[in-house]
């Protein structure tokens, strides 16, 4: 009977109301965590730092650094003169790349012979740094085939009809290979996770503790309708911290949803089926708030951020863990939240990751709820 | 509802936790309309024979009819014919009394309408007119036994288990607690009750007393009274309990003795003349009797007679 759910949740809903801590989780958790979680990420790269060490001052080296600092690529943080200074801005790490212009650069130049730049990159983050190199060789060929052309041009020569061959990297989706813009969506995927598995199997166990949970289940109530009243007032819950989260994303991080705003809704409610499901089974092995907590941490959360590839790509992971992922439904949600938000995409692209968590999520629901007894014992 | 005139008939039930036996195989009735009161000391098994009856338990053996469902095949039937206030409060604290009354009354499938109507009843029944909004936490203890107890009748059950609902409670309130268990019984709810106050007992119309899972007498208060003591007792007020004691434990004539308050409660097999006997025993043994007079029983004098017998 519908009523008797919905007295449930109305029962909730007053308890959430007097409750400003529930308050706090769901409004402020999404935010902090973004932030958090989003700014720490260390292989962040939005801007190459780099400082110019120009012992040439020449023309000839004004001209590289202005065009360097044309981009929106490199941000040229630092003049050095000395090469003590050089090591002092590395060692900061706010230096990611030193370009160091040697004295005979121009001339160098000047005779028609390749001049030779030195790169001191910063190493201790390998990521970056050969995202750095990367970007700067590319620039560096390309600049030296604009001088090229020029210093035909300047002879009056034509350039000689002999294409080079310059691989061209087009990184889509985060051009800059930015780990904040891999990262911050599925945050939005851990503030469910954390709604609707951790909250929920407290909800159960503190009844349990404080003993209603006795004079509930010593009603005719049936075992689908408390489960069902106890459930939806978390999907609500988890629902408005995920909209604050995909909020403060556009906002704090200027991350916008791409794609199709109702698929990401509609799959987060298939995905959701899962956590509640093992929030369900993990308050009915618990007896206390604590050792929910610790279960639905350790036992569940934990394992299943790291083997769903929160914050790495999970093609580079170990072979045991790319055949576990696929066991976990966070690994497609990860998917389907990366692809919608950055990529783009909708129900064309992901249904198929959509159909897997439906039928992941009505399967381990099905067993927690079977498994729920209104019994003591 | 089968037409039977008990309420409530358990046979052999059994409640095992691993190794530990605690119920251990207990049968009995408790006649429709009665108030049934299920003593015992803490851990004598009271609570796990009521969470059993009211189908919260699985018995690991026997079965019980309650409200003519078998507690082991329909325990869902039983729990829609009873109401049940467990040891712990099991009101929400964080609800106001009205939220509370609205929950559990739609939780038990009360129509709107009804619902109103019953609330006035519960307000009324916990004293709380004009308090509807108040935090259930904030009441005194006594206003929220009422509470819990006018919350486990709202829809109006045949039977309600009672487990412990005046402990921790002062004696005023408690007392108006009977008051209100004999106003419900009067309206013929079969009303089962645990205590571990001994003295309580009086109060109901049949009594089992518990210890260690086990039934060890059963009955009226009256029959009780009559068939267990059938020696005169006698108290003896003084100065010297302690001497006056083992004065009294020497003499073949006394059967058992037991502190009363500041008297000594003393059961005899001697019929005639025991008052001056003792009294010129104690005497003679200078111990100071200030006062010494034969008194009726009373069911603390059975129960710690029968709990220091039963072997
Ligand atoms: N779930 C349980 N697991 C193990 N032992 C229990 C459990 N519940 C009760 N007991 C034990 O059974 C005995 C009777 O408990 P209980 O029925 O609560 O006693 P009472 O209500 O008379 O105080 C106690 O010794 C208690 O420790
Ligand atoms: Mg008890």
């Amino acid at each position: 009977m519908i009523r008797t759910i919905l007295a449930i949740i109305v029962k909730e809903f007053q308890q959430f109301k007097r409750d400003p801590k529930m308050f706090g989780i769901i409004l402020i958790a999404p935010v902090v965590q973004l932030i958090f979680l989003g700014y720490a990420a260390t292989l962040d790269l939005k801007f190459i730092r780099l400082a110019i060490f120009d012992q040439d001052n020449s023309r000839q080296s004004r001209e590289l650094v202005k065009e360097l600092e044309a981009g929106e690529i490199f941000i040229v943080e630092k003049y050095l003169s000395s090469y003590s200074e050089l090591e002092e801005n590395m060692q900061s790490g706010r230096i990611l790349v030193s370009v160091v212009i040697p004295d005979d650069y121009e001339k160098k130049l000047l005779r028609r012979e390749t001049a030779n730049l030195q790169l001191i990159v910063n190493g201790s983050d390998g990521n970056a740094a050969s995202i750095a190199t990367g970007y700067l060789s590319k620039f560096l060929s390309m600049y030296s085939q604009k001088y090229t052309i020029h210093l035909f041009e300047e002879s009056g020569m034509r350039p000689p009809p002999i294409g080079t061959i310059i691989a061209e990297p087009r990184v889509w989706f985060n051009p800059l290979l930015v780990t904040r813009v891999y990262m911050v969506p599925s945050i939005v995927g851990l503030l469910l996770s954390i709604i609707t598995l951790i909250l929920t199997a407290l909800a159960i166990v503190k009844e349990k503790e404080i003993g209603t949970y006795e004079q509930i289940i010593v009603t005719p109530i049936k075992p689908y309708q408390l489960i069902l009243g106890k459930l939806i007032p978390f999907i609500i819950l988890a629902y408005a911290a995920a909209l604050i989260g995909l909020a403060a994303m556009w906002i704090v991080f200027g991350i916008p949803v791409k794609g199709s705003f109702s698929f990401l809704l509609i799959s987060s409610f298939f995905y959701i089926l899962s956590t509640l499901g093992l929030g369900l089974f993990v308050s009915t092995i618990s007896k206390t708030q604590q050792q929910a907590m610790m279960i639905a941490i350790f036992a569940v959360l934990l394992p299943m951020v790291y083997l769903s590839g929160f914050a790495f790509p999970l093609d580079n992971a170990p072979l045991f863990v790319q055949i576990v992922s696929y066991f976990i439904p966070l690994t497609y949600f990860f998917v389907v939240i990366r692809g919608v938000i950055l990529q783009g995409n909708g129900f064309i692209e992901l249904w198929d990751e959509a159909l897997i968590m439906l039928l992941m999520g009505v399967l381990i629901l099905l067993a927690s709820a079977i498994r729920f007894r209104k019994k003591l014992d | 509802m089968p037409d039977n005139i008990n309420a409530i008939e358990v046979l052999n039930l059994t409640k095992r936790f691993g190794n530990f036996v605690s119920v251990d195989d207990i049968s009995f009735s408790v006649v429709r309309g009665s108030i049934f009161g299920f003593l015992g000391a803490n851990g004598a098994g009271k609570s796990t024979t009521i969470k059993m009856l009211t189908g919260l338990l699985n018995p690991t053996s026997g079965d019980a009819v309650v409200a003519g469902y078998s507690i082991k095949k329909n325990p869902e039937k039983v729990k829609s014919s009873i109401g049940y206030m467990s040891q712990k409060f099991s009101l929400y604290n964080d609800l106001t009394v009205k939220e509370n009354i609205t929950f559990f009354g739609r939780v038990y499938g009360l129509d709107e309408k009804s619902l109103q109507r019953r609330m006035l009843d519960a307000v009324k029944i916990a004293h709380l007119e004009g308090n509807e909004d108040r935090l259930t936490g904030s009441l005194p203890g006594g206003i929220k036994q009422r509470l819990a107890l006018a919350t486990a009748v709202l829809h109006n059950p045949g039977i309600v288990f009672l487990d412990e609902p005046t402990s921790g409670v002062d004696p005023i309130a408690r007392r108006g607690f009977w008051d209100l268990i004999h106003e419900l019984s009067d309206k013929g709810i079969t009303i089962f009750v645990t205590t571990h106050y001994l003295e309580e007992a009086e109060y109901c119309h049949n009594i089992i007393l518990l210890d260690a899972g086990k039934i060890i007498a059963q009955g009226s208060p009256k029959s009780l009274k009559a068939d267990y003591l059938k020696f005169p007792i006698l108290s003896i007020e003084t100065d010297n309990l302690i001497s006056a004691m083992q004065v009294l434990g020497a003499d073949l004539n006394v059967k058992d003795i037991s502190v009363f308050g500041n008297a000594v409660h003393l059961i005899t097999s001697m019929k005639e003349n025991n008052e001056s006997y003792f009294s010129e025993l104690l005497q003679s043994n200078s111990v100071l009797v200030r006062h010494i007079k034969s008194v009726e029983p009373t069911l603390e004098d059975v129960f710690i007679y029968l709990l220091e017998h039963k072997n």
